[in-house]
């Protein structure tokens, strides 16, 4: 059935902003779609409210609309584009309940619209877990026993009738959000409640447990003439209970025999006809009981998924891009396998490596969560790695993600594991968490048994001895240590070594010896590296793409090439402050790369990304960014350049070291990176150029903190130079405050004092209500090319990352404007930058400070160049590469046009995944991801990012309102606002006193504890539906604190800085009909 | 743990360990791209006279059970792997596959780069190899280069079983198969007992009139090694049920299927040896993904005086038209199935007499069990519905 005539436009629906558990891979999936869509001749309509994504690039689609993705915008961007169908699988869970709510309200049918993909009805059987058990009930699959409760009572009594232990899902909400499993009563009380309280509409499923079964997916793609095929089957290697997205998974599946296996394929493709997903891809869960092989079917997403984008990276076949070409009517014996050029889309592919994905987490800094990892994700990033074993992908796995990691122990972080006593290891074996993998190497490595270890962990035994062997051979590298001799069959044990996945860094840590070494003596015995193919077909056929992994084999597959190559180094897994914005930069580098006569080689590890689709570059490497791994990279493709200032700091880490080895670096020198991050080099600098810093100092001891603090004053911004895992930077108001925070930080348990020595504390002068400015710009070596000016809404003291910014920026004098960029140009001609630099500034009053500069692309860049057009990260690779901003006008690569609109970003945050957490901001970054609002003025733009945030804010009622004595001035502005816009203010006596001074009325209640009626009382009672409470300061159980984390847990929206509520209430004074009048980029842009 | 070597007829050097019996292997090289279900392939008698090659790299992970074998012992020659798991785990398993490989004297070599080997098989054609431990290289070069070719070795006759025996139906039984076995695999058994008939079991030497005697409801030709042209007993036989009772042939049985109406066979460069394989129904055009395992295929051109077209470079192999029609010694019959990978026919049925066969394995195991509404097919021709 060929390509459908019969529909000219299609809208795309994108996800949204970047969540935990929605990521990176559905830019993959929407980005893929819009590209074939409109290689097939269709007019694409696309909307998403996440500028960071390619996506959104006004290239990718016909008409781009930046806009939130909400019910009644999209129903007007259907009025207006008036598109012949609309196709919601590929955007996430957003997209689908979006979808469903259209669907609803009847918005297809008036307009005509048809939905491709999944029917509506496909989507409620999966979506809704009742309609779901039935369904599979009825075609003859066993799902777990289950059964609604819409009260805790109710609820309690379901719990009785299945049987604790039990697994509660509220109904309609994201990625695992406010499930848990319960093990007893009281635990259930507990979760039961809190799970009522997340579902939109107070429902959970009370569930049949199976904590400890094996789980499985498959990724299921189906056609209208209902071909079906299993495009790849995965393996978690944490059991049932632990999150597929917190899992680490394994691909294909490794310990089902083929019966097994075809059992689970026929009842997956089973499930897809009973659900009715007519064409497309899906993922079906499945869990199985270790013990008698009793397969049940846990869930089916009718849509591309985050497994779906590792299904495509870890097999080379494109779910998301054949999904798109099913839905306009092919069939999958239509669709060529580009990888082969030569064979169909109709098959499975073969998989000759071993695939294994780990999650990153950001635990450190969200100080109340357990990292004890559950049934709702909480991992921020995942990374990937090939390898021919699992050992060999396990170990390459582990250190792509960036945690200090050299492979699986045998670096220095090991001692952390190692100084466990025997009892304190076997506890942590029973706790699911992000470190498990280690604790389970260290005990095999003490001698327990792989069977006990088995037990623990509920890890199925194959995996553990394979873990096993990897410590095994440690062993022997111990034993064969070369400067005691190095034993017999030295070479064979580094081949060995090498095979499974083993560093040198890790070499090295066994051997006391560099890595530098390791890979000398490598050489010498021509172990070196060798690099495979992913083909789709086990070689069966020629491929035709060049998408390789590394592995120690006797034969590498790297074709050669006559044209020069650029490699561009990605930013590895998403964490918070690395994310998808990065991987846009990398992307755009590509494909500048590529128009301008080069082959580009992309290296990354980062399955959700467009990165890492095999048809972003000419090139793919599959691999982790370690000196190592990039070494080799070089090694083979012998490159004119490599890219390191576009993947955020990933890369930039590496370039120095890349440098060192005669690695030829594109654009700005890794000396001067370095000299922008030395704190003294670039205070010099900064002195030089009569750049005013804000006040700072550096301590030694705590003595010479108080000095310093002395000397320039509180409050200070202070923040070790150096620590692993999290930044802990912190405003500090008092003496006090600051030894109570050296203690935190410094004080080691059974130590007396504080050793500051081996990371010094950085202080900095805190800028007090100062507003923060961002740039963005590229530098030639003559020309400074202003990308954008950013004025943050949140004052400085929150983070960048976690602030709503405008653009162009709405309060900035011309004096400051014009200091900035005078500033950033010094800078830039000092640092003799060649590409993109972004700085950032406080401005109080007339007085502008340098924050920060770093010689590199930024988070920022999407959005500008949404905003202005200007394709940032091109033009600086351009520039990297030799070209001067004269040459790249003369292209016609940058042009100049008048900017008519303006665009917020405003951050978005990952608190309903840390029900505990102190929701307030501070200058650590923990926002997941952003959108973008445009619009001509300010207040409808910063309306519109609030709405794509998902911020809910209600149109009247009751708002709890009490800030810190400090705020309390521009509070009052609020306050007024928010009562003429008709809110009834509720607070304590003591802000009422204030208000009622400057006649704004409001309702007091008692303080907590303070009597009957408080405001906890009235936020629990459902009686407040906003709450704007700014911090007093850092206690732990503080009453604003409790009052935050309750409107949190309850869904209330509640504002915790002055800008914010000032922003908020003048963005209220928007109607309906502001918010929901759309435009595209093409049109702004035009 | 001992090195291993193997060693292809036109030279190729290949070092692992040994993980299997002592001694040399010899066999025709091909490679198999199932990501499981080893034993199975291990235990299918078509593999007799081969050595394969697993591509998937993780072998062993699951153990071995006495109910996936798929014959009385394995009859692959000797076997090419990764990485032979250390331990297995699965609640069927009731030995590892270490056991299972010492246990019937299995040559196996893992540790190899076996994506270089099946490139080499790939890009070489298929063509013997050698594999052993404890033995010198110049020893496995030699058997290597001395094995004989597979084209024109009439394996099935001597995998098939030397005496008749009776599978009874699953439940009452409809009706009886008569099976000639050229190296039968137990899941075809299972499938037709399952469909409720009495499944009699013929050696490959078994003639017409034998089969006949039995008053078969259907006959069945099923799987095995080798090439299908020289079995010129069974293809006899075949011409002799032909058109009297109803006929099913898999894989060589469908091979000797087309001899027996006329055709004739080829050699295919590295064969089909996987779980992947999409196969288009003609009849409607859908797609199955099937378990294949073949070195020979029938043309589809050889039938009466059909000449091949010339080959249309441009045209991708899935576009490529079979013939509509095969004018064949028992009347018309049609090409009903099409592997889209390469074109080759994968399936014929006769429109003048209740025959049909196909290339590849609807009983799958190892395999996906898409195309397993085969064998009710098969119970439709011989219950008169089809
Ligand atoms: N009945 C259950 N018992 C124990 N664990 C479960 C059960 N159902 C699901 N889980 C675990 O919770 C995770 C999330 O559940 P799932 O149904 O996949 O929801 P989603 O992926 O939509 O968040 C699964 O990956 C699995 O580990
Ligand atoms: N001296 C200061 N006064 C007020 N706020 C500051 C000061 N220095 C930094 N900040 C705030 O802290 C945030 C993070 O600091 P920054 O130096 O930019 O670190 P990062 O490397 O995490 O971006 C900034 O975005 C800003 O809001
Ligand atoms: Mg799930
Ligand atoms: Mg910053």
């Amino acid at each position: 059935m060929p390509r459908r005539d019969d529909l000219s436009s299609i809208l795309l629906i994108g996800s949204g902003p970047i969540i935990i558990g929605q990521a990176c891979e559905f830019d993959y999936s929407g980005t893929q779609a819009a590209k074939v869509l409109r290689s097939q001749g269709y007019r694409v309509v696309l909307v998403n409210s996440n500028p960071a994504t390619i996506m959104t690039d006004p290239e990718f689609a016909d008409a781009t609309y930046i806009e939130p993705i909400t019910a009644d915008v999209i129903e007007s961007i259907i009025a207006k584009e008036r598109p012949d169908a609309v196709l919601p699988t590929l955007g996430g869970q957003t997209a689908l309940n979006v979808t469903m709510e259209l669907a609803e309200r009847g918005a297809f049918e008036r307009y005509g619209v048809e939905l491709i993909g999944a029917g509506i009805d496909a989507i409620r059987r999966a979506e809704d877990r009742g309609l779901f058990k039935e369904t599979m009930e009825a075609v003859g699959l066993a799902v777990p026993r289950a059964r609604y409760a819409r009260s805790l009572p109710d609820a309690m009594t379901a719990a009785e009738e299945i049987g604790y232990p039990v697994m509660i899902r509220p109904s309609f909400i994201l990625g695992g959000k406010g499930t848990g499993v319960a093990i007893d009563e009281e635990e259930f009380r507990a979760k039961a409640g809190h799970g009522l309280a997340m579902s939109p509409i107070r429902e959970i499923l009370v569930e049949e447990s199976v904590v400890g079964w094996k789980e499985f997916e498959l990724e299921v793609m189906r056609d209208r003439a209902d071909n079906a095929v299993i495009v790849c089957s995965i393996e978690n290697l944490d059991a049932m209970g632990v999150h597929t997205g917190d899992s680490i998974t394994v691909a294909p599946i490794m310990t089902l025999t083929d019966r097994e296996y075809q059992e689970m394929r026929d009842d997956a493709i089973t499930c897809l006809r009973a659900i009715g997903v007519e064409t497309g891809g899906s993922n079906v869960q499945f869990a199985v009981d270790p013990r008698t092989g009793r397969r049940i079917v846990i869930e089916m997403n009718p849509r591309v998924s985050r497994s779906s984008a590792l299904a495509s990276k870890a097999t080379g076949f494109p779910i998301a891009k054949i999904a798109a070409l099913l839905a306009v009517g092919f069939t999958l014996d239509e669709i060529p396998n580009d990888i082969t050029g030569k064979t169909p889309a109709s098959f499975e592919p073969a998989l000759d490596y071993v695939v294994v994905k780990v999650p990153r987490f950001d635990f450190s800094k969200f100080p109340s969560a357990s990292g004890r990892l559950g049934t709702s994700m909480q991992s921020v990033g995942e990374a990937m790695a090939i390898g021919r074993t699992f050992p060999e992908a396990l170990q390459k796995a582990l250190r792509s993600l960036e945690t200090g990691r050299k492979g699986l122990n045998a670096d220095p972080v090991e001692e952390v594991y190692t100084s466990l006593s025997d009892a304190a290891l076997r506890d942590a074996l029973g706790v699911p968490t992000s470190s498990r993998i280690y604790h389970v190497a260290e005990a095999l490595r003490r001698g327990f048994g792989v069977e006990e270890v088995a037990d623990l962990t509920a890890y199925d035994p194959w995996f553990v001895e394979e873990i096993a062997a990897i410590v095994d051979l440690r062993r022997r590298l111990e034993a064969a240590t070369p400067s005691e001799g190095g034993g017999e069959d030295l070479p064979g044990i580094v081949r060995d070594a090498k095979r499974m996945g083993f560093s040198d860094a890790q070499l090295g840590y066994l051997w006391g010896c560099s890595p530098d070494a390791v890979l000398a003596l490598r050489r010498t015995h021509g172990i070196t590296v060798t690099y495979k193919t992913v083909d789709t077909c086990a070689a069966e056929f020629a491929a035709t793409t060049p998408y390789m992994y590394s592995t120690y084999e006797d034969e590498s597959e790297v074709p050669p090439a006559d044209i020069p190559r650029v490699v561009v180094l990605g930013s590895g897994p998403n964490r918070i402050g690395q994310g998808i914005e990065f991987d846009y930069c990398c992307v755009h580098a590509s494909f500048a790369l590529r128009d301008a006569g080069y082959e580009t080689v992309m290296v990354n590890c980062n399955p959700e990304t467009v990165s890492t689709d095999y048809d972003t570059s000419d090139r793919l490497y599959f691999e982790p960014l370690t000196v190592e791994d990039v070494l080799a990279i070089v090694d083979a493709e012998q490159p004119v350049a490599v890219i390191v200032q576009l993947g955020g700091q990933t890369p930039l880490n590496l370039a120095h070291h890349l440098q060192e080895r005669g690695v030829p670096i594109a654009g700005t020198s890794p000396a001067s990176i370095e000299a922008a991050e030395d704190r003294e080099q670039f205070s010099a600098l900064c002195r030089r150029l009569g750049i005013r810093q804000p006040a700072h100092g550096i301590a030694t001891s705590a003595t010479e903190a108080e000095e310093v603090v002395d000397r320039i004053g509180l409050p200070v911004l202070v923040r070790p130079s150096f620590v692993l895992g999290g930044r802990a930077m912190r405003v500090v108001f008092s003496f006090e405050d600051l030894q109570e925070y050296l203690h935190e930080m410094y004080h080691a348990p059974g130590e007396d004092g504080l050793d500051l020595a081996a990371a010094p504390l950085l202080i900095d002068r805190f800028l007090e209500s100062a507003t923060e400015v961002d740039i963005d710009a590229v530098f030639d070596g003559t020309e400074l090319l202003v990308g954008g000016i950013m004025e943050h809404v949140e004052e400085a003291g929150i983070h960048s990352g976690d602030s709503a910014c405008i653009t162009p920026p709405p309060t900035l004098s011309s004096s400051a404007h014009d200091a900035i960029v005078a500033a950033t140009t010094d800078i830039a001609r000092e640092l003799e930058v060649r590409g993109l630099i972004n700085m950032q500034y406080a401005v109080k009053g007339d007085e502008v400070y340098l924050l920060e500069a770093n010689p590199r692309g930024s988070r920022t860049v999407p959005f500008i160049s949404k905003a202005t057009g200007i394709p940032l990260a091109k033009i600086a690779t351009r520039v990297m590469m030799g070209a001067t901003l004269g040459d790249l006008r003369a292209e016609g690569v940058l042009t100049s046009r008048p900017i008519t609109l303006t665009a917020v970003k405003e951050a978005v945050l990952p608190w309903s995944r840390f029900p505990d957490e102190d929701i307030i901001l501070g200058p650590e970054m923990r926002a997941t991801g952003e959108v973008m609002g445009i619009a001509a003025t300010a207040g409808t733009a910063y309306a519109k990012a609030l709405l794509g945030a998902g911020m809910e804010i209600p149109a009247a009622g009751n708002v709890f309102f009490s800030v810190a004595d400090r705020d309390k001035q521009v509070g009052l502005a609020a306050a007024q606002a928010l009562h003429h816009l008709g809110f009834r203010l509720v607070t304590t006596e003591g802000t009422a006193r204030f208000l009622a001074h400057f006649g704004v009325p409001s309702t007091t209640v008692p303080k907590l504890g303070e009597g009957p009626g408080d405001t906890l009382e009235h936020i629990e009672g459902g009686e407040i539906h906003m709450v704007v409470n700014t911090p007093r300061g850092r206690r732990a159980r503080s009453d604003g604190r409790l009052i935050r984390t309750a409107a949190q847990q309850r869904g209330i929206p509640c504002i915790t800085t002055i800008a914010g509520a000032l922003a908020t209430a003048r963005s209220l004074q928007m109607g309906r009909d502001e918010l929901t009048a759309v435009r595209s980029l093409q049109d702004w842009l035009a | 743990m001992t090195d291993g070597i193997a060693v292809t007829a036109d030279g190729e050097v290949f070092r692992g360990r040994s993980v299997g019996a002592g001694g040399i292997a010899v066999g025709e090289a091909v490679f198999n791209t199932s990501m499981s279900g080893y034993q199975e392939i291990f235990s299918d008698p078509s593999y007799a006279g081969q050595v394969v090659v697993m591509t998937a790299p993780h072998i062993g992970n699951y153990g071995t059970n006495p109910d996936d074998d798929q014959a009385r012992r394995p009859f692959a020659a000797g076997i090419g792997m990764r990485s032979m798991s250390r331990r297995h785990s699965n609640w069927r398993a009731t030995a590892s596959l270490g056991e299972y490989l010492a246990h019937h004297g299995l040559v196996a070599i893992s540790d190899l780069d076996t994506r270089r080997l099946t490139r080499h098989i790939r890009d070489r054609g298929a063509q013997p190899i050698a594999m052993g431990s404890e033995v010198t290289e110049a020893e496995v070069r030699a058997a290597a280069s001395a094995a004989p070719p597979m084209e024109g070795r009439a394996l099935a006759m001597t995998v098939s079983v030397d005496e008749p025996y009776v599978r009874p139906a699953e439940g009452s039984a409809r009706g009886r198969v008569v099976a000639v076995d050229l190296g039968l695999k137990r899941d075809i058994l299972t499938n037709l007992t399952r469909l409720g008939y009495d499944v009699h079991v013929q050696p490959a030497t078994v003639s017409a009139e034998e089969i006949l005697a039995l008053d078969p409801t259907g006959v069945f030709l099923s799987n095995g090694p080798g090439d299908p042209e020289p079995l010129e007993g069974p293809i006899e036989a075949v011409r002799g049920v032909l058109g009297k009772v109803p006929l099913f042939g898999i894989c060589l049985g469908h091979q000797v299927l087309g001899l027996a109406l006329g055709g004739s066979t080829f050699k295919l460069p590295f064969g089909h040896h996987g779980g992947n394989h999409p196969v288009r129904r003609l009849a409607d055009g859908r797609v199955e993904i099937t378990a294949q395992n073949h070195g020979f295929a029938v043309d589809p051109w050889s039938f009466g005086d059909g000449n091949a077209p010339a080959p249309d470079e441009s045209a991708a192999p899935w576009e490529v038209p079979l013939p509509a029609e095969l004018a064949t010694r028992f009347g018309l019959a049609r090409p009903t199935h099409q592997n889209l990978n390469d074109g080759t026919l994968e399936g014929l049925a006769c429109l003048d007499i209740p025959a049909f066969g196909v290339q590849y394995h609807p009983e799958a195991a190892p395999g996906p069990r898409d195309a397993r509404g085969l064998f009710d097919t098969f119970a439709g021709l011989m219950d008169g519905t089809a």
